[in-house]
């Protein structure tokens, strides 16, 4: 089942297309990776498709509905929620505040019913905390709920950064380069934690420079090379193709001998 | 928990009870006393701007909006000013949204700059306001507060009934309660969350779902409206407003007095307007070299006591601290 429809999806900034007319789908419950070198419009393409910058062309359709120019706050309540590069998360919170918080989006009472403290407010309350709590223990991080989030080592971080985006009980979640800067060990560990949250039938969306995390993940692949579309397909078709190996390691040379 | 109870209330009786009974016939103190509740209810609101990481040097402009809002009301309309107040407020929010929703997308420097010739603006604005503003004549002879009744029963006298001095100290002191209340609540309830993650990171707040538009203009209208209330209050006790009523040093200490007072803590503007308005009186005595002693202690206080002089008895408090940058 189609979950996610990106059409003819482009970005201009002046004269540099940075995203030109990709066009792909995601299937419910499935990891579809966006590879490419450097500069190919991968990160573009999540802040497209999540509104954190405005399109030049094209249409994003989630669950058969046109998501396209709706604010970054209305396309994540819609269930399209990112994570950032980097660790992006509220410093000066604790672990289980940036998690509580992070649930607003479920949050039902209006400013005046927060203010007044109704009982939908408290209820909401209630029910995040507790929620919080189970994030944090499916992802290993119970033991620091109570420590600042800026005294986190760098793999609890990354881990915090994707239980906020778990807070918001997305459909389909945007990883941003997950495993970046992560060892051997920390990386095995993040794959598990992204396989069990496909497992509850999430369907995640991954742009990613560690090819052998994305390998081992992957259901499926995008190759972007120069904002371009250059090839979909299962790892090992990606793997054999032609026009992927050549925008990675440039075509061969037979004057050149190489 | 309990201690802090206890001493809020003992604060609170102390400033509502036991100070107008000994000052009642202190005029000069009592004076004092209610500027420094006003002013700290100014900078409340200055406080609201700056949970959402914004430094708002435009609180003057909105105070200014707020008088002459109760000014020309009561003066050309002849409404009560017990309407007028609260329409202050009102009107001042509404300035407020309407000017921060396209501002409020600056940040840092930025903001404080625009928020700067914001206060400059609204002098302007009320030198050249023709008949409606009355120019740099101001509008004078704004009457005292008038008598409240409900049902035949007299609420609130009228003003010139009273002690003018102590009224004027109650209403103040009224004002700065509820002002308090009011922000403590929002502080401690998810709005409060809300407002600090739009300060840590807007990008993430939007990611979460959070209308990061919305309530950066919630809480910088609300900053507003205490501006708009309090300008109605000086223009009222003082019975006139001119353009220079609240002008660009004004809008500097009030945003002072909450970097005094500390960032951290929702008392903190309070504290702080206390301390240095009261200081800065206690100064008096010095004349000519009243300022450079005034200044001298502010310049001190930042460099003892960045995070404000509540830092130095309550640990800060994580989280609840600004970055602003």
């Amino acid at each position: 089942m189609i979950v996610m429809e990106v059409r003819e999806l482009t970005k201009r900034f002046g004269g540099l297309v940075a995203v030109d007319h990709v066009t792909f789908q995601a299937n419910q419950g499935e990891v579809l990776s966006i590879i490419g070198p450097n500069g190919a419009g991968k990160s573009t393409l999540f802040k497209l498709i999540t509104s954190f910058l405005p399109r030049t062309a094209g249409r994003v359709i989630f669950q058969g509905e046109d998501i396209t120019g709706l604010s970054a706050h209305l396309v994540a309540r819609k269930g399209v929620v990112r994570t950032f590069q980097e660790t992006t998360i509220f410093k000066e919170m604790s672990a289980l505040e940036n998690v509580v918080i992070a649930h607003h989006l479920r949050s039902r009472a209006t400013s005046v019913g927060l203010f007044l403290n109704t009982r939908v407010a408290r209820q909401d309350e209630a029910a995040f905390r507790d929620s919080a709590n189970e994030i944090l223990d499916d992802l290993g991080l119970s033991r620091v709920r109570h420590e600042e989030a800026r005294h986190l080592p760098h793999g609890h971080l990354r881990a915090l950064g994707i239980a906020i985006a778990m807070a918001g009980d997305p459909k389909v979640l945007l990883l941003d380069e997950p495993f970046s800067g992560m060892n051997p060990e920390e990386t095995d560990r993040m794959v598990a934690m992204v396989r069990g949250i496909r497992d509850r039938g999430v369907t995640i969306l991954l742009v990613e420079h560690d090819m052998r995390a994305v390998m081992r993940l992957s259901d499926r692949i995008i190759v972007l090379n120069f904002g371009r579309k250059i090839a979909d397909g299962t790892p090992r078709e990606i793997q054999s193709d032609e026009a992927v190996i050549e925008a990675y390691i440039g075509r061969e040379d037979d004057e050149l001998g190489i | 928990m309990r201690l802090r109870v206890v001493a809020a209330l003992a604060g609170l009786a102390l400033y509502l009870v036991v100070v107008p009974l000994v000052f009642r016939e202190s005029r000069y103190l009592l004076g004092v006393l209610t500027t420094a509740s006003v002013l700290s209810l100014i900078s409340l609101g200055v406080w609201l701007t700056f949970a959402i990481g914004r430094i708002n040097i435009g609180q003057a402009a909105f105070a200014l909006v707020g008088g002459y809002t109760t000014a020309i009301l009561s003066v050309k309309l002849g409404v009560s000013f017990w309407l007028c107040l609260p329409a202050s407020g009102l009107v001042a929010a509404l300035v407020g949204a309407v000017i921060g929703w396209p501002i409020l997308r600056l940040k840092g420097v930025y903001f404080a700059m625009i928020t700067l010739t914001l206060t400059e603006a609204a002098r302007l604005a009320a030198l050249n306001g023709g008949s409606i503003t009355q120019g740099a004549t101001g509008i004078l002879n704004i009457p005292l507060p008038g008598e409240v009744t409900l049902a035949g029963v007299v609420l609130v006298p009228a003003f010139r009934a009273l002690n003018v001095h102590l009224a004027f100290y109650y209403l103040a002191a009224i004002l700065l309660v509820l002002g308090l209340v009011t922000v403590t609540r929002i502080a401690t309830c998810r709005l409060g969350w809300i407002f600090r993650s739009l300060r840590q990171d807007e990008a993430l707040a939007a990611s979460i779902g959070v209308n990061v538009a919305k309530y950066r203009v919630l809480a910088f209208a609300l900053g507003c409206s205490f501006a708009g209330i309090a300008g109605a209050f000086f223009t009222v006790s003082q019975q006139s407003i001119y353009p220079s009523s609240f002008g660009v040093p004004d809008s500097v200490y009030y945003m002072l007095y909450c970097f005094l007072g500390g960032l951290s803590y929702v008392s903190g503007p309070v504290v702080g307007a206390f301390v240095l308005f009261l200081g800065f009186e206690l100064l008096h005595g010095l004349r000519e070299y009243q300022m450079l002693t005034y200044a001298a202690i502010m310049i001190t206080l930042m460099l003892w006591l960045p995070n404000g002089l509540l830092s130095l008895r309550l640990p800060a408090r994580p989280g609840v601290k600004a970055d602003t940058a």
